[in-house]
């Protein structure tokens, strides 16, 4: 089956150019689009394959052609980010095009392309049918009468909203009704303030002048009056005791929702994005950026918005008082406004550059406290010392820098406070002086006012809490936002009782710009213990990650029992796996519920039995308190060995159909080694394996060795198959065993 | 280890070069790399075999006969690809992930940043910027550039 139609997907400015060089009869088999030139300048050149032909046109060559021959081949490299499609005969290379990776993808279709057709140049049968429906970018089967690769059409490229804090609403909505009664409460206890300088009205012309013009006391008015302000004052105290402490309830509620949703989502995020983030910043996001929206939300948007609803009362009562006396008044409200509207877009890079700098303060803590032996062996105190003043003197100059507009801030709204009054009391005066107002008037202008302005003070405050907020908010809903590069899929194919076999097919990994894994094709049978070889960086770990789905192949795919590992749901997938690591990491806990990490209802009995297993239970029935030892951090008190056999326990009590170890006895001395062995045996019967090991001797019992260098698979076959290839695997252990002797030797003579 | 007065560099007709050592032996395919290559890069460069192994050792490059120098220089122009950002255009958003279009020393052009943590500071004011796809812009001092680049990428640091 011929691809559908590629001609029409091809980019627009070459569509009219290929089609007056083809003609109609000659359909364009694959493209590529070259976007660099041969000089590795950025530049737009088009490659395309069709039945015939290899067409190019690059900007220093023009067009250029070359017939297929079952001779010519195209060879694919790439380093650092830049792929290199050479086309060669066995004499001599033709013509090569470069590109940046982001068209790898297409180079891998014409490739695939090129060799369909040479191939059926050489033999002379018309182009090999593919057996099935395959995605071009991962190489997994797709889903019948489906175009779209539901694997591949996730890679997300799109910047958050920037109104980030609205979208804290997700967490708010659960407490909707809470907030509601909070704002009905706010209103109200914000109208009870607003009654005491109303009061002052009749006070002053009622009460106090007529006295000063030598009229007595109304003491029946005068006490109403002072009742009045004493009820007000009564009421707002409980409107807004009330109010604050539900609103306090629900934002603390809020951002503990948000915590621990981001922690949740950080858990199932895959070792990709924790192998790019440093500690130290994951732990600042969690820990003090939900605390500071936190803050924001129970203390600043609740002043924020009492003064509002405070501003729009004021301006009510001002404006039926007198109109003339409120519009100065309000007067300087427009220009404080536009002021703080021209500081907040400085204020907020500001803001957000001071928690990437604080990010950089806490990494360097993250980093030296965990190393603080290497540190100290290698007497570098002083030099991590000064590494810690320059990240600080950094957060310092950046401080600096910003408080430099924020302290100008205040002062000027202040200033502009102090200026307001003034003009208040001049055109006061002046409307007294012609009898427009009364002196109550005038007071309670001046009583509301004073605290209208101080408000409007606080007010501007909230461009910085809000710009901090809302720069915490994006911090931590970039994680939120992050997709999983493990994602799980939609529709999870529910797996079966596993029976263990695993296939790898054409698999593909790419680390950063470094291809870790090359074209990678394995059939393990169920039950099968299969041993990696290779030198350090050949890609063992990798593959092993790749299998246990840490990380997702870049092409091609791996199947369980038939069924594509990115189809079934990665607990149900995982639950199969038991992972034997070589640093055993014990939580902080007891050793029984470390063994039973993985299934937590373990039964004791279910416990012990693993534990014997794994010739745990000696040493543990050893220690003071059993089973019910506190390990520590890193499992401190515990020898290697130790560590390694509880960790061996856990993997054997999941009871996994795979098992996958990963170095796990190089940690260790000979002698311990052979304790773990016997365990290991344990663990590997009736289950398929795959042994990753340094010491050659440790995989004796292997099926099948797979030898790997640089991400390709170079030989398989048992021991004594190997050593008779004299390959990579004899050079491999020829070395090892000339290791040995010479430690032998020295041991003698010393 | 062979060093430079030994070395006997050819380019085949596939475009590689072969290396002809001391002994006699002849490496093809060999390919140049620079131990430094943004703190020295004239310093230190390693021709390796094919199967990764050191077969020659340059301490310095303006050490070499012209000839060979031509020949390794042009290896190592072919191989190399680290754009040295001159001006920034503009940024998609603020927020990551933000495609960038910039103008390079080798053409315009544009990338997707993923997060902030791709920009990395190395010592002596040098940042390197990693794509999506791994490819790694330079920027070898924040002063030359324009007040507009400038400000532009002061919201990432």
């Amino acid at each position: 089956m011929l691809p559908a139609s590629p001609d029409n997907s091809l980019p627009e400015r070459w569509r009219a150019d290929v089609a007056t060089r083809l003609g109609g009869a000659e359909p364009v088999l694959a493209w590529l689009e070259l976007d660099l030139d041969t000089h590795l300048q950025f530049n737009h050149g088009l490659l395309l394959i069709t039945a015939q032909r290899l067409l190019a046109c690059t900007p220093d060559a023009g067009w250029q052609e070359w017939p297929l021959t079952p001779q010519r081949t195209l060879r694919h490299i790439d380093h650092a980010g830049v792929g290199c499609l050479e086309l060669v005969e066995p004499t001599q290379r033709l013509a090569y095009w470069r590109f940046t990776l982001t068209q790898n993808l297409a180079a891998l279709r014409v490739i695939k392309e090129f060799e369909r057709q040479t191939e059926a140049l050489t033999t002379g049968q018309p182009p090999a049918v593919r057996d099935e429906e395959v995605c071009a970018t991962c190489k997994a089967p797709l889903p019948p009468g489906e175009d779209e690769c539901p694997i591949c059409a996730r890679e997300l490229h799109e910047a958050p909203s920037t109104w980030t804090l609205f979208r804290l609403w997700r967490f708010a909505k659960p407490y909707r009704w809470q907030l509601f009664s909070g704002f009905a409460l706010m209103t109200g206890s914000t109208a009870a303030t607003l009654v005491p300088p109303y009061l002052t009205m009749p006070l002053m012309d009622k009460v106090l002048i007529p006295y000063q013009n030598g009229q007595p006391i109304n003491t029946a008015l005068e006490l109403q009056l002072l009742a009045g302000l004493f009820g007000a004052a009564l009421l707002s105290w409980s409107l807004g005791w009330a109010k604050t402490y539900i609103l306090a309830l629900v934002s603390e509620r809020i951002s503990a929702d948000l915590r621990t949703s981001t922690y949740e989502h950080l858990m199932k995020l895959s070792l990709e994005y924790f192998g790019g983030k440093r500690t130290g910043d994951l732990m600042a996001r969690i820990g003090s950026e939900s605390d500071r929206i936190s803050v924001f939300l129970s203390l600043h948007a609740l002043d924020f918005i009492t003064d509002v609803l405070m501003i729009a009362m004021t301006t009510v009562i001002l404006f039926s008082t007198n109109h003339w006396l409120a519009i100065v008044t309000l007067l300087p409200l427009p220009i404080i406004a536009w002021m703080i509207h021209t500081v907040r877009d400085r204020l907020r890079t500001g803001f957000e550059k001071i928690d990437r700098v604080w990010g950089e303060v806490t990494n360097i803590l993250a980093d030296t406290i965990p190393g603080i032996r290497v540190v100290k062996a290698f007497a570098q105190e002083k030099r991590e010392t000064q590494r810690f003043r320059e990240a600080n003197a950094h957060n310092l100059a950046v401080n600096d820098k910003i408080n430099k507009t924020w302290s100008l801030f205040s002062p000027t709204v202040t200033l502009l406070t102090e200026l307001g009054l003034l003009v208040v009391w001049a055109f006061g005066i002046w409307q007294i002086s012609r009898n427009d107002i009364t002196v109550g008037v005038l007071t309670a202008f001046l009583a509301y006012i004073g605290r209208f302005y101080t408000r409007l003070d606080s007010m501007s405050r909230i461009v910085s809490v809000t710009q901090k907020a809302a720069a915490g908010a994006k911090r931590i809903f970039d994680i939120l936002d992050h997709v999983s590069s493990v994602p799980e899929p939609l529709k999870p194919v529910t797996l079966p009782r596993v029976q263990g076999s695993i296939q790898m097919r054409e698999i593909g990994f790419r680390y950063g710009n470094r291809s870790v894994i090359r074209n990678l094709s394995l059939d393990i049978q169920p039950g099968e213990m299969i041993g990696l070889v290779g030198h350090s960086g050949s890609g063992k770990s990798t593959l092993v990650n790749l299998i246990c789905r840490f990380y997702d192949v870049s092409e091609g795919a791996i199947f369980i029992d038939g069924v594509d590992i990115r189809s079934v749901a990665i607990s149900d997938f995982r639950r199969n796996i038991g992972l034997v690591l070589q640093e055993p990491f014990l939580f902080f806990g007891t050793i029984a519920e470390n063994i039973a990490y993985g299934k937590p209802d373990a039964s004791r009995a279910e416990i012990i039995a693993a534990a014997r297993a794994a010739h745990a239970h000696e040493f543990i029935l050893r220690l003071p308190q059993g089973y019910d030892s506190i390990v520590g951090e890193r499992g401190q008190g515990l020898s290697g060995g130790e560590r390694q056999r509880i960790s061996i326990a856990r993997a054997l009590l999941i009871d996994p159909r795979i098992l996958i170890m990963d170095e796990a006895t190089s940690a260790v001395d000979t002698e311990t080694e052979k304790e773990i062995q016997s365990a290991l045996e344990n663990l590997v019967k009736g289950r398929t394996t795959i042994a990753i090991a340094h010491r050659l001797s440790t995989l004796r019992k292997a099926d099948r060795l797979v030898v790997m260098d640089r991400g390709e698979i170079v030989e398989v076959g048992d021991h004594d198959e190997l050593m008779a290839r004299e390959g990579a695997y004899w050079r491999l252990y020829q070395a090892q065993l000339r290791n040995a002797e010479q430690n032998l030797t020295e041991g003698a003579e010393a | 280890m062979n060093t430079a007065s030994a070395l006997s560099l050819a380019r085949d007709s596939f475009g590689r070069l072969s290396l002809t050592d001391a002994q006699g032996v002849t490496h093809e395919g060999v390919v140049a790399v620079r131990a430094h290559p943004i703190s020295a890069p004239e310093e230190g460069i390693a021709l390796v075999s094919q199967d990764g192994h050191e077969v020659a050792w340059i301490d310095q490059l303006a050490s070499l006969p012209a000839a060979q120098r031509a020949l390794i220089e042009a290896a190592l122009a072919e191989r190399e690809f680290m754009p040295e950002i001159t001006r920034l255009k503009g940024v998609s958003s603020f927020a990551t992930p933000s495609t960038w279009s910039v103008e390079t020393n080798r053409g315009s052009a544009s990338f997707v940043l993923k997060g902030e943590e791709d920009i990395r500071r190395l010592p002596g004011g040098i940042l390197l910027i990693s794509d999506a796809h791994g490819i790694q812009f330079m920027i070898r001092s924040l002063a030359a550039l324009d007040r507009h680049s400038r400000k532009l990428l002061d919201r990432f640091l």
